[in-house]
């Protein structure tokens, strides 16, 4: 089967590309939200509140503001006007915390924000803020961890339009469940995790008068200055959001959160650029995260291993005011074929920060459900899970009633097995052993939404020879700098180092939000028609230009090609460097605007688009001191045409990585006596280090997916998070016998092992 | 943070005249002296201590390590985790000290670390680090939220119903079972310390942590001789491969002779409210032959007195798998 090549390719897409900004980041020139400097900036500190339910009854600011170096306390009685955003046409006025900063007195999770201290220094607003004392009228928080649907209609709002909780029916699930010859009925749970990308969020504001300039990290600038726009109630024009680099996000940065809001306010307040950077610990309480979810999994199937009904029913938890909704069922209506099938989902209000979006929003923890439950059908069946995935492939998308843009599932499965040894598994529970250590087995497969975001971009070629390209999009730290490049390059024939491609300015062409893993896909589109465009323009240019051997020819008899205008007729040795062509004509550029259509959220679409996956996984068991780590990862994902083979790697390589932290590793622990992320640290919140990553072997199948665009390139940020907690689970499982339906596996559980010595 | 002063000592006598006017020199003390500020200026940032003073101690001659002519070592207080775990003579004679300095935080750490900061690094009780929280330990009198909280990585030795919170150091645990004197000089002079004497239970006064007073400054700590024919090795358990402080972690010194143990010298990390040298386990062993169910003796006794919480009681079966493991590794043929 076709598989990407990774060498000896003329052309710059498919190409391994080193990321072309990587000497900016290594050389420390690179400037994240935090890095940006102005004359008389003053610096931001929010007070957190120390309660999850309750009200603010009395706030002592006295001491606070007359420490040194101190210029305000804020709180909701003089930080101004701010207003709620509302949620626009497409992806506009999008908030996870719709309620802005201070809007009344009441405090709905630990380490909501209470008051403000702005000062000359850093140290000077944080001991401020340290120094404001609140009185509250506390209540009774609810952080319970056991989760039971609250009661709600059956059509209820999420953040960004009103959604039937029941998800997906076909067939009637529950009676084919009720006469199948075989039956599981589990339940798994996945714990809060927190996004915790390394750069801390932040936020830099600096008005002009009536226009406001904002430093933010964002995944979605656009959206972002119409909420400011909103929120501050200036024309958006008025607004410029600039995020030239991002230290990751993974969701966490796509929608605003009030600490921003805050140094929009405080600097309009003191007429000073503000500059307000969140704690470690304050990324654990407001600024989003993946919300616990539980998920009833009920399947039933044929002796023989044939699903005849499908059940997932999950619950996830949501804030007090905000509506964000988890979807797990993201993946189950048609990862497999079912002719029954019900998903359906509910909420349960908790005292906590909003959750948002985090890697592979719902899908992540959907198919560690569904597919720990597949892995759980197949000992139970005593058939191989590769083999029980094959016997349920199906045909068409089953849920929508049409075909697959693009699957190579079963593709994925006979190259990850045969890449990791499969065949030679022994199925008995703690049977395989390697080196004195004991080896589990496990795989699972992957899905992963394909889509393109409305996107545009502009292509200049200039009269030194270089090529630029721009827009406002974000690079989240995956690439899509190089990405530009070479889609420009592509077009033009211009070396990669002649190219320079600006990104994260909302001055610049309105570009797609950095979430869905569609940048790159809705990109391609934008980006050819741009440089067609431009080269368009250029080749009229040539035409019209006194003194150049293309005078008097029109435009198509002439071609572009590596650089050089030529005369079709006389092949591309005639042609000259079209920068000779834009000097001559005194013309300091050509240019030329591309624009692309959005293909999510099309209501009757011809195709369902998704990419695939899977991964198999090893993990080593030293019951003896009840030591388990992960030994060895094959992952093989079916994400169309690779455009640049050596960040699409690190993208997989790194959501194996954050999958082994899910896996094993990552949870919150919200502490019922005052309702507080209480291990809000990156030492008692733990996430897998270099240690614990094994050797990862990523595989891409080549097959494109012209459906999404004519590269046929979908998205790979995110797939490599799916799957692979299932995979693991199912290793722990066939290494130590012990069952694991609550990340992460601990080590307590692993004591429960039959096999422990 | 709380705004401080920052004076630098030009001798050892300086800097205990300075800090011997502090009221105390547990925690609250008003003065502070700082080697590598990896525990202290992040509890600190954290407002859990507020000195007013530090005393930077680095520029002091404390920085050496020397054989001594019992053929011992003596090692200086502001000697860094990582030329200690390095040093020839430490992976030579004492592999345990090495291995235990290796097993703990990060090479960037290690590299500022000091031997006597390490000798008195605070706990991870993530109650002592949360200031709107009580914690006798931080506030005397404010009551345990650990107790009644998350306390799967705290201690089930030597705890008492005012403080549970675990002696974080792995250092601490090898110096345990090395029988390491630790040499402070204050304002009567000089004195030498075992180390199973310098840390305290909490007790109903888990603030105080040592038996040091204002103005006592740790010059240098001393190992004796490694016992002939011993091994050593330290093991620790945590549930990542790296930059976790341990569930449950065993220093052990032992010589086997003849099919026997003749010495066996025990301390566990991460399961006491100190390091926890264990007389029990080594009584079990000494003496017997090395076999695994002798192993087990010494473990079941090494944690006879445990007192689990809500959220750690697998820390007992863990402990005595690290133990008995570390037994097997340290005594298998070469």
């Amino acid at each position: 089967m076709p598989t990407t090549q990774e060498t000896a390719i003329t052309s710059p897409i498919g190409r391994k590309t080193p990321r072309i900004d990587g000497p900016l980041k290594v050389s420390g020139a690179a400037h994240y939200a935090s890095d940006f400097h102005f004359p008389g900036m003053l610096y931001a500190v929010p007070v957190e509140a120390t309660i999850a339910s309750g009200r603010v009854v009395k706030l002592d600011t006295s001491a606070a503001e007359k420490m040194p170096g101190v210029r305000a306390i804020f709180h909701r009685d003089n930080i101004g006007k701010i207003s709620r955003s509302a949620l626009g046409p497409g992806f506009e006025g999008i908030v996870d915390e719709r309620r802005p900063p201070f809007e009344d007195d009441v405090v709905r999770y630990y380490g909501q924000y209470i008051a403000l201290a702005v000062a000359d220094t850093f140290e000077s607003a944080k001991a401020a803020a340290d120094a404001v004392r609140a009185t509250y009228a506390k209540e009774k928080h609810n952080v319970d961890a056991d989760l039971k649907a609250d009661d709600e209609p059956e059509e209820v709002a999420t953040t960004f339009s009103p959604t039937k909780r029941l998800e997906s029916e076909r067939g009637d699930a529950e009676s084919a469940f009720a006469s199948a010859p075989v039956k599981l009925d589990q339940t798994y749970v996945t714990p809060t995790e927190m996004h915790n990308p390394i750069e801390l969020q932040a936020t830099t504001a600096v008005w002009d008068g009536e226009r406001l300039t904002i430093y933010e990290e964002s995944q979605a600038i656009f959206n972002l200055r119409g909420v400011l726009a909103q929120m501050f109630g200036l024309p958006k024009e008025n607004v410029r959001v600039i995020t030239k680099f991002v230290g990751s996000g993974f969701g966490s940065k796509l929608w605003p959160w009030t600490h921003c809001a805050l140094a929009v306010a405080a600097a309009r307040k003191l007429s000073k650029p503000v500059k307000l950077v969140v704690s470690r610990k304050m990324m654990f309480q407001s600024v989003g995260h993946r919300p616990r979810t539980q998920q009833r999994v009920r399947l039933g199937a044929t002796a023989d291993g044939k699903l005849v009904s499908l059940h997932h029913d999950y619950v996830n938890h949501h804030a007090i005011l905000d509506n964000y909704h988890e979807d797990c069922g993201e993946a189950t209506a048609f990862h497999y074929s079912v002719p029954n099938l019900r998903v359906h989902f509910g909420r349960a209000r908790r005292n906590v920060g909003s959750p948002t979006a985090m890697r592979g929003p719902g899908a992540v923890p959907g198919l560690y459900a569904t597919e720990s439950a597949m892995n759980e059908l197949a000992d139970q069946l005593k058939i191989d899970p590769m083999r029980l995935r094959v016997l349920n492939e199906p045909k068409i998308d089953e849920s929508l009633g049409i075909p697959f843009s693009s699957r190579h599932f079963l593709e994925c499965l006979d190259l990850g097995a045969e890449k990791f040894g499969w065949s030679k598994r022994k199925p008995e529970v703690g049977s395989m052993k390697q080196d004195g250590l004991t080896l589990g087995w496990g795989m699972a497969g992957a899905a992963w939404v394909a889509a393109r975001f409305p996107a545009e971009a502009n292509v200049q070629l200039r009269d030194d020879g270089t090529v630029r390209v721009a827009s406002g999009t974000q690079d989240i730290g995956t690439g899509t700098y190089t990405i530009l490049a070479q889609l420009a390059s592509e077009k033009t024939g211009v070396p990669l180092d002649k190219i320079e491609v600006v990104l994260g300015d909302t001055s610049l062409p309105e570009g797609p939000i950095s979430g869905g893993s569609m940048v790159t896909g809705s990109m391609v589109p934008a980006v050819f028609a741009a440089a067609d465009n431009a080269i368009a323009s250029l080749l009229t240019i040539a035409t019209t230009t006194p003194g150049t051997q293309f005078e008097k020819r029109k435009p198509d008899d002439l071609a572009f090609q590596g650089g050089r205008i030529f005369v079709k007729a006389d092949g591309p040795a005639k042609g000259v460097p079209f920068a000779d062509v834009l000097r001559r004509a005194n013309i300091h550029l050509a240019t030329g605007n591309g624009k692309s259509e959005a293909t999510f959220g099309n209501p009757k679409p011809k195709f369902s688009t998704h990419s695939f996956g899977c991964h198999f996984v090893e993990v080593t068991w030293q019951p003896e001191i009840v030591r388990l780590r992960v030994s060895r990862v094959v992952t093989v994902i079916d994400a169309g045409r690779i455009l640049n083979p050596l960040a699409g790697r690190n993208q997989i390589e790194g959501a194996v990585v954050m999958g082994i932290g899910m896996a094993l590793l990552e949870h919150t622990h919200y502490d019922p006596q005052n309702g507080a992320p209480i291990n809000s640290n990156l030492a008692d919140y733990m996430v897998a280090v270099n240690a614990d990553v094994p050797p990862i072997d990523v595989h891409f199948l080549d097959f494109p997916d012209k459906e999404i665009n004519e590269l046929g390139a979908r998205g790979i940020g995110e797939i490599g998070l799916a799957g692979i907690a299932a995979a693991i689970t199912a290793a722990v499982h066939h290494a130590t016998g012990v069952r694991v339906r609550e990340l992460p596996v601990t080590i307590e559980n692993l004591l429960t092992s039959s096999v422990l010595s | 943070m709380k705004t401080f002063a920052l004076t630098r000592a030009a001798d050892s006598a300086q800097a205990i005249a300075t800090a011997a006017k502090a009221t105390t020199a547990q925690q609250g003390a008003e003065i502070r002296f700082i080697g590598g500020g990896t525990t202290l200026i992040d509890l600190m940032k954290l407002n859990v201590e507020q000195p007013q003073t530090l005393v930077d101690i680095n520029r002091l001659p404390l920085d050496k390590i020397e054989t001594l002519p019992d053929g011992g070592l003596t090692i200086g207080a502001v000697v860094r985790n990582s030329d200690l775990a390095f040093h020839p003579l430490v992976k030579k004679n004492y592999a345990v000290l090495s291995e235990a300095l290796l097993s703990g935080a990060s090479a960037q750490l290690r590299n500022m670390a000091t031997t006597a900061g390490n000798l008195l690094q605070r706990t991870r009780c993530m109650y002592f680090r949360a200031t709107d929280m009580p914690c006798n330990k931080r506030e005397p009198g404010s009551g345990c939220a650990a107790i009644t909280g998350a306390n799967r990585g705290l201690a089930i030795l030597g705890s008492s119903e005012h403080c549970i919170a675990t002696n974080p150091s792995d250092m601490n645990v090898a110096m345990a079972a090395l029988e390491a004197t630790i040499h402070v000089r204050g304002t009567k002079g000089e004195r030498s310390i075992p180390i199973a004497e310098f840390h305290v239970l909490p007790g109903n006064t888990p603030q105080r942590e040592t038996v040091l007073e204002p103005g006592d400054l740790i010059t240098h700590v001393t190992l004796p001789p490694p016992a002939a024919g011993s091994r050593s090795l330290y093991l620790k358990l945590r549930d990542r491969a790296s930059y976790e402080f341990a569930l449950a972690s065993a220093a052990v010194v032992v010589t086997v002779a003849d099919g026997k143990l003749t010495r066996a010298r025990i301390a566990l990390g991460g399961v006491g409210t100190k390091p926890w040298r264990s007389t029990e386990a080594e009584s079990e062993l000494t003496g017997q032959a090395p076999t695994e169910a002798v192993f087990r003796k010494a473990a079941d006794a090494a944690l006879r007195d445990a007192k689990p919480q809500s959220q750690n009681g697998f820390k007992v079966e863990l402990a005595k798998r690290c133990l008995i493991h570390a037994l097997k590794l340290a005594t298998q043929p070469a």
